[in-house]
């Protein structure tokens, strides 16, 4: 890879141009006043520079198509080039949110039915498909939760309970939502305390929020009677779809006792992730919800349409019969990179796991050595090194080096047992040597940039 | 190893407490330092802001995490530590010198309930 790192207004000259726009004509209609007074300090390149400059700096990403992107709870799987294919077709290409709708039956026809899927697939009786990311679907659910309650005159519902495994942006929409919230413990075994979650329940109790399987990929096997409890307090229970992959076609949030839920399509339905998106977070309620449906507005239009089509290609590209095979896939890859690895990193909860799993950093970090212990966040530098994306780090909180493995099931074993050898060298390195470590990557573009001084003093803009 | 100061008290949330009659010193540990990492941020209300024992009043954030700060103690906020706010590097350089907030105490006598240097030395591993 060669090194790239200039900014495009570094590049071009004075006057180059790419492509040239006819005069504009707006000086009648826009007032002097408003009109600014000299030009926009813009980059002027040409064409073929902007190609070279984008171009450079693709070839300095790391993506799913490049190599194996293990990072935990977020189901980095591969994007089947089908859905692209078919989100590029001119036929949607086109369209405008505000056309009129018997001109875009098609795209109707496509919400109707991919509406109905993730029913099928869920259990919830509606789906709405505004949000536009995850956090965004927890916010628009969390909306539904309170027009719930507040539609039967019961406003002293203010608290949410979250696991102390959840992720973080369960809390965050909650305080967004204006809600309070109150953390439930796990057990040693990683699961709801069912005895710490019972004293919390009452009439202030708006609902709790989970995620099941957790953030260390275990199953809340006491979910039924969590549903109970807390259904019999007059709350309501949120599901947060992070992490669906294992369970599609398998077990529906429906039948588990959930009233309102997010699904990531951008995760499990295979659309593109992070700074590939953008996301879709549709969200979806039991039936005693769907009236109020229409009152959590969250965004413009009718969210992002091309990354539903591309979800809903997915789910019939798989089929009834093979999408359960997807999650069954992941499950069993995640349990193989566990068990091939937990004589070298430390596993704090034995047993089964569903998609992804949590590791407590090295068994034998090379403190032995006199040196300092090789850290999660070296681990994951050197991984780098090798080729591979690094996992999920310090995250969940629940341990002190936590190392979040999520393999998805797209992964061959051939795939699967190269980053098990490199994590087993790795863990040699460390034990013999954690200076190798401390020092990586070695051979990455960007080492270890100052964190600490980019977060203390950011320079947020350029200048010249 | 991570240090634990004697002749002050601790919180199980990792605060230390350094009380001078009915004023309080407080910060956070050496071990509450370490395991958050270089410390980027510090979060403190301003003077006369009251504060709850047990009950959240502000927060770190690092370069790793956010955590929330909790008052081991009960009273009024009589000066935020300016130069911490400045450089929350202080608090990595030497935590039990960088204290955070100053409060007058509502009841000195919370001061016994909480953990003694060497009940905290057990916890903080």
């Amino acid at each position: 890879m060669r090194y790239y790192d200039k900014l495009v207004f570094e590049l071009g000259k004075s006057g180059r141009v790419a492509f040239s726009l006819p005069e504009a004509k707006t000086g009648a209609v826009i007032p002097a006043e408003l009109r600014r007074s000299s030009s926009p300090a813009l980059p002027e390149l040409s064409e073929v520079d902007v190609v070279r400059h984008y171009t450079n700096l693709s070839q300095m990403n790391f993506g799913v198509d490049t190599g194996f992107y293990p990072l935990g709870s977020c189901t980095m799987k591969y994007n089947p080039k089908i859905n692209e294919e078919i989100a590029s077709m001119p036929q949607w290409q086109g369209i405008h949110p505000l056309q009129p709708d018997s001109t875009v039956k098609g795209v109707r026809e496509v919400y109707g039915k991919m509406e109905r899927c993730l029913s099928a697939i869920t259990g919830m009786a509606r789906f709405t498909f505004l949000p536009c990311a995850g956090a965004h679907g927890e916010l628009t659910g969390l909306m539904l939760m309170r027009a719930y309650h507040e539609s039967r005159g019961d406003s002293a519902r203010i608290k949410v309970i979250v696991p102390d495994s959840a992720h973080g942006t369960n809390p965050a929409s909650a305080a967004v939502c204006g809600l309070q919230i109150v953390v439930v413990k796990s057990r040693p075994d990683g699961r709801v305390d069912v005895d710490d979650l019972k004293p919390l329940l009452g009439p202030d109790v708006a609902g709790i929020m989970m995620t099941n399987p957790n953030t260390l990929g275990l199953f809340e096997r006491d979910i039924k009677q969590i549903a109970q409890l807390v259904h019999d307090c007059g709350g309501l229970l949120y599901y947060d779809g992070a992490n669906m992959n294992p369970l599609v076609g398998v077990v529906r949030p429906g039948d588990m006792g959930f009233d309102i839920m997010h699904l990531n399509l951008h995760k499990t339905f295979s659309t593109p992730h992070g700074g590939g998106g953008p996301g879709s977070g549709p969200v979806g309620v039991c039936e005693k919800l769907a009236d109020l449906l229409p009152s959590a507005r969250t965004s413009a239009y009718n969210g992002n349409f091309s990354v539903i089509l591309k979800a809903y290609a997915y789910i019939l590209m798989l089929g009834r019969e093979n999408v359960r095979m997807a999650g069954r896939l992941a499950t069993l890859n995640a349990n193989y990179i566990k068990e091939s690895l937990k004589d070298v990193f430390k596993l704090p909860v034995e047993g089964v796991c569903k998609h992804e799993f949590v590791f407590d950093g090295l068994i034998d970090d090379g403190s032995s050595t006199g040196q300092n212990g090789a850290t999660t966040l070296d681990v994951a530098k050197r991984l780098l090194d090798f080729g591979f994306h690094a996992p999920t780090i310090y995250f969940p909180m629940l341990f002190h080096q936590s190392l979040m493995i999520e393999p998805t099931e797209t992964e061959s074993k051939e795939t699967l047992d190269s980053f098990i050898e490199v994590m087993h060298k790795i863990a040699m390195e460390a034990k013999n040597d954690p200076s190798i470590l401390h020092n990586a990557p070695h051979n990455a573009p960007v080492g270890r940039p100052d964190e600490t001084l980019a977060a203390r003093q950011p320079v947020l803009k350029f200048t010249v | 190893m991570s240090k634990v100061l004697e002749g002050i008290r601790y919180s199980e949330s990792h605060e230390w407490v350094k009380a001078e009659g009915n004023i309080a010193y407080i910060g956070v540990s050496d071990f509450a330092q370490s395991e958050l990492g270089d410390i980027t941020y510090v979060d403190v209300p301003g003077e006369g802001e009251i504060v709850t024992k047990g009950v959240e009043f502000g927060a770190l954030e690092s370069v790793k995490t956010a955590a929330d700060l909790v008052s081991p103690v009960s009273g009024k906020i009589i000066e935020a530590n300016g130069s911490v706010i400045d450089a929350p590097e202080l608090i990595n350089q030497d935590a039990y010198s960088a204290w955070i907030v100053k409060v007058e105490m509502s009841d000195p006598s919370e001061i016994d309930t909480l953990l003694t240097p060497e009940e905290y030395g057990n916890i903080a591993k």
